[in-house]
């Protein structure tokens, strides 16, 4: 019997960047998470891949937002598909690397509390 | 070349934004000082806070009578006699007037229709004692209402996505700490009078677990390399029933544990049969067995041969009309269709999971680590929760400790002022600014072959030889690692952040594995096949130290008081 596959095919630049575009293939099992899958990728193909996020399950950190086949999603609540895929960060955020984009409140960040002394 | 660190200056450095570090953030800021909260995710949303979605236990006596000293009884009952019982009653004494406290922050308690607070009567507890916010909303409605609280705290400057790498010590005393930017992978170094180590608890050591990403033991390593001393650390909660098929999405995988004790629910076996009377706790109608004796049950059930498909037991609530699903759980019922689950139709499968760390950093009823200056709180602490905790302890926990150690932090500062600064230097900044440039190893998936290791032998059963092996492994892949981060420091660098997990669970692993080894009894969560049966001689709790980059076990005589309530 055939294993089903899904490819990931994973733009890794910001719209302003150059494109940089990853294909992974893994391997399919009903009822996974787009994040089952990307989380395979990095400990099976290619651990340079970044993407962001924390609860896996829980669907209460919001940070696994990413664009799936041009719609704006859950990286854990979307489903793998046995076909292509394609997923990119979040357009409208400032790039960070691959899949993350800088999505903290910016009352959160590093350079505010510089500024604040 | 130019010290490209970013510094930064506090009273009071809380590290960890769930529960308890936002809740002693409040409590430092609310006697006027300085507070940086930091966290490596976003504030609130990184730990086990957030995703709890079930209760908190606390003698409101409002559902029923009650006083804390029930709660207490209870709690050291399940702690197989190796509770703090300070720590333990001040969760218990503590622990109404924090339920209170985010009851007038409009947390949200679900209610009566006369305004008493609502409570459900979890596993282990005598009476109904746990509060939630309606629909499996507790953790997200506990947290949302701290950080709000901590927002309008103009003493509390919030950062996160700030990974702290390791504490900063000057003459033995907590100065800081150090670590870096994800978002820019900037180097920071933060000076401070006190800190508070929040981080949470470690069960991603564990291949099935309820884990954040966040949630590997960061705490635990980074007390250990600053001086400070571990304790139980071979009691790690295996939740019973987390879900095991059909595949779930978008939902916690504890998530059973408020149905079954709302509508009760049946916990059969591969023959449709209930089984837990077998192991000597029946469940009659209800569902009151504690965690370690229904883990127990289960897995030795599937070792039997008569588990699931999956590898676990079914739960079955076909017999609950469609109505009482309904509501007692509403919109959540239509969540689980989506994940084509029709609990009318159909059994689900579940099986033990990784949940909860009883074990920790060792501290006094200040919350203050033998480290001066180093306070801890949450889940990291260890000794209320003893070899097994109860059901809605932990939330608590978080809250009354948090408060605790965020005003014996102020009171510290307030006493004694901010130390200088701390150097940036020494080997621990090196290992930040270091790197391979390549990717030769694989953090994750090194990551990936601890959590096999841990969960095979180091599990809910265990054996000196399986423990003396899993030693000999986490060795090996201490080698694997190396001594560097791969790659350079840079925006988001996740094999990096991979890396520094890496080497936090891989010190944690040890100290469980050590700890496991050298107790030879089995008692609450700590099972040994070789050594069934609770031997009253261990009734001692186990320290662990870092000397010379070597663990170092050492006994804790419990002191006098109640005799152990042993089961
Ligand atoms: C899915 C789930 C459900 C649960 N349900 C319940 C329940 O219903 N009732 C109950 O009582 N208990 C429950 N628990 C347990 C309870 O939620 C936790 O014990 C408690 O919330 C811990 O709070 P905390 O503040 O100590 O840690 P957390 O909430 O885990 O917060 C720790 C924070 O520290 C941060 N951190 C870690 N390492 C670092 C580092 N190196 N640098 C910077 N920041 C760092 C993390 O990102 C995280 O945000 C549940 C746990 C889980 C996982
Ligand atoms: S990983 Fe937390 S919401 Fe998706």
């Amino acid at each position: 019997m055939m294993t089903a596959i899904a490819t990931l095919i994973v733009h890794r630049a910001g719209k302003d960047g150059p494109e940089k575009v990853s294909r992974y293939e893994v391997p399919y099992a009903p009822g996974q998470s787009v994040l089952d899958g990307l989380r395979y990728v990095r400990a099976r193909i290619d651990p340079t891949l970044s993407m962001r996020y924390s609860c896996i399950n829980a669907n209460s950190c919001k940070e696994c937002m990413i664009l799936i086949d041009g719609t704006v999603g859950y990286a854990c609540t979307t489903r793998l598909q046995p076909r292509d895929m394609v997923l990119a960060p979040l357009p409208n955020k400032p790039h960070l690397r691959d899949l993350v984009t800088e999505i903290a409140p910016p009352d959160e960040r590093l350079d505010h509390a510089l500024k604040g002394g | 070349m130019a010290d490209s660190t970013v510094h930064l200056s506090t009273d009071v450095l809380v590290i960890g934004a769930g529960g308890a570090g936002m809740s002693a953030a409040l409590a430092a800021a609310e006697r006027g000082l300085r507070v940086l909260l930091v966290d490596r995710s976003l504030i609130g949303r990184g730990g086990a806070t957030v995703m709890a979605q079930m209760t908190v236990a606390a003698a409101l006596g409002e559902e029923v009578p009650d006083h804390w000293e029930h709660h207490l009884a209870d709690t050291l009952a399940a702690g197989r006699g190796l509770c703090d019982e300070t720590l333990a009653g001040l969760l218990c004494e503590q622990g109404p007037a924090a339920i209170r406290q985010l009851d007038s922050w409009q947390v949200g308690w679900a209610r009566h229709a006369d305004g008493r607070i609502r409570a459900a009567q979890a596993p282990g507890h005598d009476r109904p004692r746990c509060v939630y916010v309606d629909f499996l909303s507790t953790g997200p409605a506990v947290s949302r209402t701290l950080r709000t609280r901590v927002q309008r705290q103009s003493q509390i400057t919030r950062i996160g996505d700030l990974y702290v790498t390791d504490l900063s010590i000057g003459d033995g005393e907590a100065c800081g700490a150090i670590g870096f930017s994800v978002a820019d992978g900037r180097e920071v170094a933060i000076a401070a009078g006190a800190v508070v180590l929040a981080t949470g608890g470690l069960t991603r050591l564990y291949r099935r677990n309820s884990a954040s990403a966040n949630m590997g033991g960061d705490g635990h390593a980074l007390a250990l390399r600053a001086g400070a001393e571990l304790m139980d650390m071979e009691f790690v909660q295996f939740f019973p029933i987390g879900h095991l098929a059909p595949r779930l999405v978008g939902m916690d995988p504890i998530m059973w544990d408020p149905f079954r004790y709302k509508l009760g629910g049946r916990l059969l076996n591969a023959e449709m049969r209930e089984f837990m009377d077998d192991y000597g706790a029946p469940e009659g109608a209800r569902y009151v067995v504690t965690r370690d004796k229904a883990t127990y049950a289960i897995l030795k059930e599937v070792q039997a041969g008569r588990g699931s498909p999956a590898g676990g037991a079914y739960l079955s609530f076909q017999h609950i009309p469609e109505s009482a699903l309904r509501e007692a759980f509403g919109p959540v019922i239509d969540r689980l269709a989506k994940n084509g689950i029709d609990l009318k139709t159909m059994p689900v499968e579940v099986a033990p999971i990784a949940h909860y760390h009883m074990g920790g950093v060792r501290a006094d009823a200040t919350m203050e680590t033998r480290v001066p200056n180093l306070f801890a709180a949450g889940e990291v602490v260890a000794g209320a929760n003893g070899a097994n905790r109860l059901s809605g302890n932990a939330i608590t926990e978080a809250l009354v400790f948090g408060r605790r150690a965020g005003e014996a932090a102020a009171a510290r500062v307030i006493r004694n002022g901010v130390r200088r600064p701390p150097q940036a230097r020494g080997p621990h900044a090196d290992i930040l600014r270091a790197g391979s440039g390549s990717a030769a190893t694989n953090p994750a998936s090194l990551i990936a072959r601890l959590q096999d290791v841990m969960t095979d032998l180091v599990g809910p059963f265990r054996t000196g030889d399986g423990l003396a092996q899993a030693l000999r492994e986490i060795a090996e892949l201490k080698a694997d690692a190396g001594e560097l981060p791969p790659e350079r420091a840079g925006p988001f660098p996740l094999i990096r952040i991979d890396w520094f997990d890496l080497r936090a669970m891989l010190l944690a692993a040890e100290a469980i594995a050590q700890a496991a080894l050298a107790r030879g009894e089995s008692r609450g969560a700590h099972q040994r096949e070789d050594h069934p049966g609770l031997d009253p001689g261990w009734t001692v709790r186990q320290g662990i130290t870092l000397r010379d980059g070597a663990l170092a076990l050492s006994r804790i005589p419990m002191p006098g008081g109640r005799a152990a309530e042993v089961a």
